[in-house]
């Protein structure tokens, strides 16, 4: 019944997020912006959440997808679901390729490599203007009509949408992953990884997996980035990307797959609100949000909603008492 | 009659610092054998040694017939050869249940599954339970790890070991720091493990050590001093010299 009772809880959260169609009809470009950062900061709560591996340079994957979607337009190829697929693998692929180098990291070695990666790609990427287009990125490109039916349009309807369905399948996807013996398996070995070698566990195979797996929900978000906006900037490799995530994740609360949907949508209107009251200052903002979240509890926005509920039933408890 | 666990010569030093010299140790099935020493002896790299977290200089690691000495942790585990930690090594921020369950997911071969939830899996957690029960541990299940006093603690370190279903499980310092009743539960869990489980336990703990050992083998600086039965090394003048006599009471010596 409880089961139930949360079904359909879900499903009303999912179908209010849909009705911003409607609701904001002149804000879908800014809501689909969100829509692709919170994919992006899911993709690092799974990394970062569960199997508690810190990555300062999560860009790089989600740049992979932006750009692989982007030549994958300008090559003829413009169906927007399998190119979207195509730009995630791509995305998966280059995590496959590195995983094992960087994974025998851990801590603020890990952070240091993981930071210097996204550096360099930054750097290569800039510099072979041929490919990336340079600080001008990719333009003139455009992608074939959802189902060969929805046509993408200035005012987003489409965009945001499609943008919503791949964010609820993969907020369902991870939630799925999570509770799976695999999800423990990644839960143990951020806990203690000498102990989950231990009892047998293949810590470095799990972990190239997870890996795998986030960059592929990375990438996809990029990709989501470049199909809903036909247009590819250089700014998707830059570390401010990577940073930006990890400050989203933090504040809407790490590991609990709603905190990373909540932490990008209050990290990125408080930015649009703050910048438009002063352009120059608003990461001031930010940073008195950041500080006053992680200062009041632990496990961001999330956290504190937790707690709150918590004290909320108890007190009814202690009063029927 | 060949050995569960034989260990053939194991040096292994440091630099010139030899903290195990030319160990020679059988483990029989069903064999239940405590090693004692002073601090130092190198009874804990001895067990590192096994378990293949260090690697040795020298000798040999048989484990039912076959060469481990090379093997990986994790294919020591696969064999049957267990290992606990005398400083907690547990998941801290999981339950006591989850972190059976990540033990026995591992044991039973489904963590790479990440699709059935674990929840639907039924026989995982009845074995969870079992094993709780067995360590007297069934009223702690939901409770965070870092939650638990320490004695309750030691006891999902034991849990853990026993998930795996060892044939040679190596405990070390099970009851150190521990309250008399969880030493009592550690004790009596002991007990109840099937009779063809290899035992091989430090502790300084002499009651613990005759009530759980039918034979003793004293470490001293690296190299063992003496075998035997426990009356035998108890009453041996050598054993009083370098360890017992030093503690004072041989009856109930007690270190950190």
């Amino acid at each position: 019944m409880s089961r139930a009772l949360a079904l359909i809880a879900r499903a009303a959260i999912w179908l209010s997020l849909a009705a911003v169609v409607l609701i904001f009809p002149d804000e879908l470009s800014f809501a689909t912006a969100i829509v692709v950062m919170a994919l992006f900061a899911l993709s690092l709560d799974l990394l970062l959440g569960y199997a508690g591996i810190i990555s300062m340079g999560h860009a790089v994957f989600f740049g992979i997808g932006a750009y692989a979607a982007g030549w994958l337009a300008l090559a003829g190829w413009q169906e927007p679901l399998s190119a979207l697929f195509l730009a995630a693998l791509a995305a998966a692929l280059a995590a496959l390729a590195i995983g094992p180098l960087l994974l025998r990291f851990t801590g603020l070695p890990l952070i240091m490599v993981t930071f210097v990666l996204g550096v360099i790609l930054y750097e290569a990427a800039n510099k072979a203007t041929a490919i990336t287009g340079g600080d001008n990125g990719l333009t003139g490109f455009g992608f074939a009509p959802l189902f060969g039916v929805f046509r993408w349009s200035v005012f987003n309807r489409v965009e945001y949408l499609y943008a919503l369905a791949f964010l609820c399948a993969a907020y369902h996807l991870t939630r799925r992953i999570v509770a799976s013996p695999f999800g423990l398996a990644l839960e143990g070995i951020r806990e203690n990884a000498t102990r989950m070698m231990l009892v047998g566990a293949p810590v470095r195979k799990h972990l190239l997996r997870v890996y795998v797996l986030s960059a592929f929900l990375a990438g996809l978000a990029g990709a989501l980035g470049t199909v809903t906006t036909r247009f590819v900037s250089l700014s998707v490799f830059s570390i401010n990307s990577s940073i930006d995530v990890v400050v989203m994740l933090v504040l809407g609360g790490v590991a609990s797959l709603h905190g990373p949907i909540i932490g990008a949508a209050v990290y990125m209107i408080v930015h649009h609100l703050a910048a438009q009251w002063n352009p120059y200052h608003w990461m001031f903002v930010i940073g008195a949000l950041l500080l006053l979240v992680v200062r009041i509890g632990r496990g961001g926005i999330v956290g504190i909603i937790a707690a709150l509920a918590k004290r909320d039933r108890d007190a009814a408890r202690s009063h029927a008492r | 009659m060949s050995a569960l666990l034989e260990i053939i010569g194991l040096q292994k030093s440091f630099g010139g610092l030899v903290v195990t010299d030319d160990i020679h140790l059988a483990l029989e099935a069903g064999a239940r054998h405590a090693l004692i020493g002073p601090n130092g002896a190198g009874k804990t790299t001895l067990v590192g040694l096994l378990s293949g977290i260090i690697a040795p200089t020298s000798g040999q690691i048989l484990l039912a017939g076959s060469d481990i000495t090379r093997w990986t942790p994790q294919d020591r585990v696969k064999a049957g050869l267990v290992r606990t930690f005398q400083i907690n090594s547990l998941f801290p921020g999981l339950t006591v249940q989850q972190n059976v369950l990540l033990a026995l997911s591992e044991h039973l071969g489904a963590s790479a599954q990440f699709w059935r939830p674990i929840g639907a899996q039924r026989a995982l957690f009845d074995r969870a339970r079992a094993v709780l029960d067995w360590v007297g541990l069934g009223a702690y299940t939901d409770r965070r790890v870092s939650d638990l006093p320490y004695g309750p603690q030691r006891l999902v370190e034991f849990a853990i070991a026993l998930s795996l279903e060892p044939k040679v499980l190596l405990l070390d310092e099970p009851a150190a720091g521990v309250p008399a009743a969880d030493a009592a539960r550690l004790l009596a869990a002991i007990e109840q493990l099937p009779s063809d489980v290899a035992v091989l336990m430090i502790e300084h703990d002499m009651r613990l050590v005759r009530r759980f050992a039918r034979s003793v083998t004293v470490l001293v600086g690296g190299s063992i001093l003496v075998s035997g039965s426990p009356d035998e090394v108890m009453s041996d003048a050598e054993v009083h010299r370098v360890y017992l006599g030093r503690a004072g009471d041989a009856g109930g010596a007690r270190h950190a």
